[in-house]
């Protein structure tokens, strides 16, 4: 139909906005969820407890009140960001837990017996992590890291509270604009669209991993 | 090559080891027999560091590992670490690593050799082993004996003065008793000291140049065993 034709430059610049929060809150949070997961198994108690206080705060309110707080809250003690900026902050520091958490259960899932073979071949407790425990722990969490991926994609629409035209906005936009529900069907859909294909990625990457049992 | 000097350890209030006292000569092959539970398991881990005892001491290679039941610091164990080599019960191979870099890992890290260096010696080492045709095959893909091997081989090429077994032939098929023993005993010939632990007392007949029993965190020289469980 015609009208789909007409709205979809919008609902593509709103998709525009959508992945960029989405690829640089990926780019952001997975090594910072790689840094909590080793703080929270690490033998210091003050790294534990304190990365463990971030997660808990981090997971324990919701991503909608920590956009507000960094964006608008901050600047009362003298801190500002621009809105894109307090966005990206946001979602890194927040699903920079939710990734922590999962690294930190797949390193706890690998055999003790990994860490002493390498202990007793002298291995530093750098290289273990590195070149021994890490990369046997990431093909351990390739599911959960794609239910995280996926939200991902449909949390970004949260950016809307700063005023940021993703997708969805755009969508709700034209929708009572035109008294219509088709631009929503259609933002629907094209989130379909993404999501089946960074699905297929994530299959991907799961069957190079499996190259071992 | 190595002594253990009055060695106590305590697991909670469990008494594991009792004041164990052991030395092994350069080139020779001890057995240490026992039953489960007996604490020749913990004996071989103190001595390898993966647990601390609470007393005693013990030297690798004229080194002090421990002393009244202080370990040393990292760096020292680091260079201990190069004299003694431990083959696990089941292996601990590094499951996402080929047979070749299984072996090459340490070398490199730990040695500082450059990858071919540790390359061409891993490939002899593996020649000697019979292992050379299954270099790029991943520990999955390997029967258990075959895997056993290559436990031996990441230790052997760090160049141990002594190698230390846990219970080499409990994960094996009864017939390759022997070609175990053959090829630990093989090692030997070129003057490295082994520490085995075993309750296979056939193994140990065929392997040892002398045989201790533990009983009860308790060591004494021979075979006062009549039988162990299999």
């Amino acid at each position: 139909m015609s009208y789909i034709l007409e709205i979809m430059p919008q609902v593509l610049e709103g998709l525009k906005v959508t992945l960029e929060i989405f690829i640089l809150t990926l780019i952001l949070s997975v090594p910072l969820g790689i840094v909590i997961a080793v703080m929270r198994t690490s033998k210091s108690l003050i790294l534990k407890q304190v990365s463990g206080a971030y997660v808990l705060i981090m997971r324990g309110t919701p991503l909608l009140l920590q956009i507000i707080v960094i964006f608008f809250g901050l600047p009362i003690v003298g801190i500002t960001f621009d809105r894109f900026p307090a966005a990206i902050l946001a979602f890194t520091l927040n699903y920079g837990a939710y990734f922590g958490e999962i690294f930190r259960a797949g390193i706890l899932s690998i055999d003790n017996g990994q860490v002493e073979g390498a202990q007793v071949l002298g291995l530093s407790s750098k290289n273990i992590l590195c070149r021994i425990i890490l990369p046997q722990a990431f093909k351990r969490v390739i599911p959960p890291v794609a239910n995280e991926i996926t939200t991902l994609v449909k949390d970004t629409s949260l950016v809307y509270v700063l005023g940021l035209d993703e997708m969805l906005k755009i969508g709700k936009m034209a929708a009572n604009r035109d008294v219509s529900l088709m631009p929503l069907l259609i933002v629907a859909v094209v989130y379909l669209i993404v999501i089946a294909i960074l699905s297929q990625v994530l299959k991907k990457i799961e069957e190079k991993y499996d190259y071992y049992k | 090559m190595l002594k253990v000097n009055n060695v106590k350890k305590k697991f909670g209030d469990a008494e594991v080891l009792k004041g164990v006292n052991l030395e092994i000569a350069q080139g020779e092959i001890l057995v240490v027999v026992g039953h489960s539970g007996g604490g020749k398991t913990t004996l071989l881990r103190c001595v390898n560091a993966l647990e601390h005892c609470d007393e005693g001491d013990i030297e690798i290679n004229g080194k002090i590992l421990c002393k009244d039941g202080k370990y040393v610091d990292k760096k020292s164990l680091k260079e201990i670490r190069k004299d003694i080599g431990l083959v696990f019960q089941n292996f601990n191979l590094f499951p996402h690593m080929t047979v070749l870099e299984n072996l090459i890992e340490a070398p490199q890290k730990v040695l500082g050799w450059t990858k071919e260096e540790a390359i061409k010696n891993a490939e002899e080492t593996l020649g000697f082993l019979n292992l050379l045709e299954k270099k790029e095959n991943y520990p999955f893909e390997l029967s258990g004996g075959q895997k056993q091997r290559v436990a031996i081989g990441r230790a052997l090429v760090l160049e141990p003065k002594i190698m230390c077994f846990d219970e080499p032939t409990s994960a094996l098929d009864p017939g390759l008793t022997g070609e175990v023993a053959n090829l630990i005993k093989s090692l030997s010939v070129k003057g490295m000291s082994m520490m085995i632990i075993t309750h296979d007392m056939d193994f140990a007949k065929k392997v040892a140049d002398r045989i201790v029993s533990m009983n009860l965190g308790k060591l004494q020289e021979g075979l006062i065993f009549d039988e162990l469980e299999s």
